[in-house]
């Protein structure tokens, strides 16, 4: 064998000389993991949602299909799958069948890139050894990882974008445009938080950042403050549409939404993509501020220590479980935003907040790297408070600057 | 299996390119615009150049196609146009000239710097740090030109606000 195919080094496995079946098989099997996981995970979350919804609402919930109504979503699917699937006379039809599928690729996908177990500890890089090879828990470990799911989440926009548009009547694509608002003025803000985890992380790659939070204190929830971790909860949130943020489905203003001309299996992808998201979101989250699958030590003791090689992937799972929980109970108790008080959290607060602890971090960053004496990084702190002060007073005068003249041109909105 | 890549990729950008030319639906052509920024993504990634890959399809892919899908149809022009009125009378000639001229002058670049490139490969370089090298030379050598740019973005944005308020004005 000549020059080696340059195949870009996202797996362990796929870097060895000999190209025999078993780098194959244990690719084709990771795939086939993932895929399974994230449907079935689907197919719960759609349960659990509905259960604790119910029991937050003193109702029962689904309780019929399979043991506690288990199998309700797997009923519901099949039903889905045989309605009639209609398509307007009006829209623009290859654009209609296309956009369900640019919604649902983009959920799956992010799966790739999660960290989903795999030995973390002591500063170990998470390889696993199976059958001789050499591999991570993780579908692929690309080089601009957390960036490969920023461009999935870019390109989930399109979905709902052209659903409401090729769907040719007016409630979609007012849903659609609202949805796309949303989606683009909130990608700011989680870009901003995300930015600080890659800044104390040092690198992109998903399974590095979860490396560089060995200990508890290394957690970037902790290492870069709480505030980061707030601003990225809440607009992951936004961006995936769901209350207190679904003003894109609001059944009480624009029917469903985008998806409101869709039947059948399109609308049934569209739900999926929707938990889908929910689920690797959290996961991402997790990945990025919550350690992934490290551990959560009481002194020396490992709640999972039992399970041996697969105590990561419980750790991962109870975590991303606590998210979950957070999810359904934001959508039981707290009432949908107006657009105007959406489009202020988004861009008056959340944004701004974001790029001044981002500032902040970064000032302390390049503190430590250069090994200032601690005088030096005292005064450095106070400067950058003095900074930011100086920042949020300018931004509070233009906000109010603003908002006397809107009143004086007496301006509608 | 590179050459398999290439030519994948380049018939996605190539059918997406055509695609935007020939679509009558404005729409269409954006999503063909889409397919071709893709494949240049495709061919990034071949290259071993994530970083770039990733940025292709965040900042052209993510933003700029998407500011102009809203454009078309916040203005309702996603209907097919007819093409042949011609605001202005020179516009073809001139643009077949000017594309013959781009053509013959990527096709020189091409030739004459062909075998300046074929030795230069960063395909041996291990993990992230094309990142790195691509952010020192970005934050070190070129940072004023990357100051500007913001400066540039953020002039458009303010102009822009400005603009619009004062038609507002005008109206009321």
């Amino acid at each position: 064998m000549t020059a080696m195919l340059p195949i870009p080094a996202v797996d362990p496995v796929l870097d060895t000389e000999s190209w025999w079946w078993e780098p194959l098989a244990i690719v084709g099997l990771k795939v086939l993991v993932v895929f399974v996981i994230g449907l079935v995970g689907t197919m719960f979350m759609v349960w659990f949602e509905r259960k604790i919804v119910a029991g937050m609402q003193n109702r029962i919930g689904p309780d019929k299909a399979g043991p506690f109504g288990l199998l309700q979503t797997l009923a519901d699917g099949i039903k889905l799958f045989f309605k009639e699937d209609l398509i307007p006379e009006r829209s623009d039809r290859f654009v209609f069948k296309l956009a369900p599928f640019l919604a649902f690729v983009p959920a799956f996908l992010i799966w790739s890139v999660i960290p989903l177990g795999g030995d973390f500890s002591d500063g170990r890089d998470g390889t696993v050894e199976w059958f001789g090879q050499i591999t991570r828990v993780q579908l692929a470990d690309p080089p601009v990882g957390v960036l490969l799911v920023l461009a999935l989440s870019s390109i989930a926009v399109y979905g709902v974008m052209l659903a409401g548009w090729s769907s040719g009547s007016k409630y979609p694509l007012l849903g659609s445009v609202r949805a796309s608002a949303q989606m683009i003025s909130y990608e700011a803000a989680l870009g901003l938080s995300l930015a600080t985890v890659l800044m104390a992380a040092g690198t992109l790659s998903t399974s590095g950042i979860v490396v560089a939070q060995d200990r508890l204190t290394d957690w970037h929830l902790l290492s870069t403050g709480v505030v980061p971790f707030v601003v990225f909860l809440i607009a992951m949130t936004a961006e995936l549409n769901r209350p207190p943020f679904d003003l894109v489905e609001a059944e009480q203003e624009i029917v469903g939404g985008f998806h409101t001309e869709y039947s059948s299996i399109r609308f049934a992808l569209f739900f999926l993509a929707e938990f889908m998201n929910v689920i690797s979101m959290s996961a991402l989250l997790v990945t990025l501020f919550l350690g992934g699958p490290q551990p959560l030590l009481i002194g020396s003791f490992d709640l999972f220590a039992v399970l041996g090689p697969f105590g990561g992937t419980a750790w991962l799972l109870l975590k991303v479980f606590l998210f979950l929980y957070v999810y359904v109970w934001f959508r039981a108790t707290l009432p949908r935003l107006r657009y105007d008080q959406l489009m202020d959290l988004g861009w008056k607060v959340l944004i701004p907040v974001a790029l001044g602890w981002f500032l902040l971090l970064a000032a302390l960053q390049l503190g430590r790297d250069n090994d200032l004496s601690q005088v030096s990084y005292v005064a450095l702190v106070i400067l950058c408070l003095i900074v930011l002060g100086l920042g949020y007073l300018l931004f509070t005068a233009a906000i109010s600057v603003a908002r006397r003249n809107r009143d004086r041109e007496g301006a509608a909105y | 299996m590179e050459l398999i890549v290439f030519v994948l990729a380049s018939a996605m950008v190539l059918s997406g390119a055509i695609g935007v030319v020939l679509f009558k639906n404005p729409v269409h052509a954006a999503l063909g615009l889409v397919l071709t920024l893709f494949g240049v993504a495709v061919h990034f990634v071949s290259m071993e150049a994530h970083f770039l890959a990733a940025v292709q399809v965040i900042v052209y892919a993510g933003a700029i196609v998407v500011l102009f899908l809203f454009v078309i149809m916040l203005l309702g022009v996603d209907r097919a146009e007819d093409l042949s009125i011609e605001p202005l009378k020179l516009q073809r000639p001139a643009a077949i000239v000017l594309g013959a001229g781009v053509t013959v002058l990527v096709a020189g670049a091409v030739v004459r710097g062909a075998d300046t490139l074929g030795s230069e490969s960063s395909a041996a370089a291990p993990g992230d740090s094309n990142i790195r090298a691509l952010a020192r030379s970005l934050y070190s050598d070129h940072v004023l030109a990357f100051e500007l740019t913001s400066v540039l973005l953020i002039v458009a944005v303010a102009g822009t606000v400005v603009l619009t308020r004062r038609l507002k004005k005008s109206e009321g």
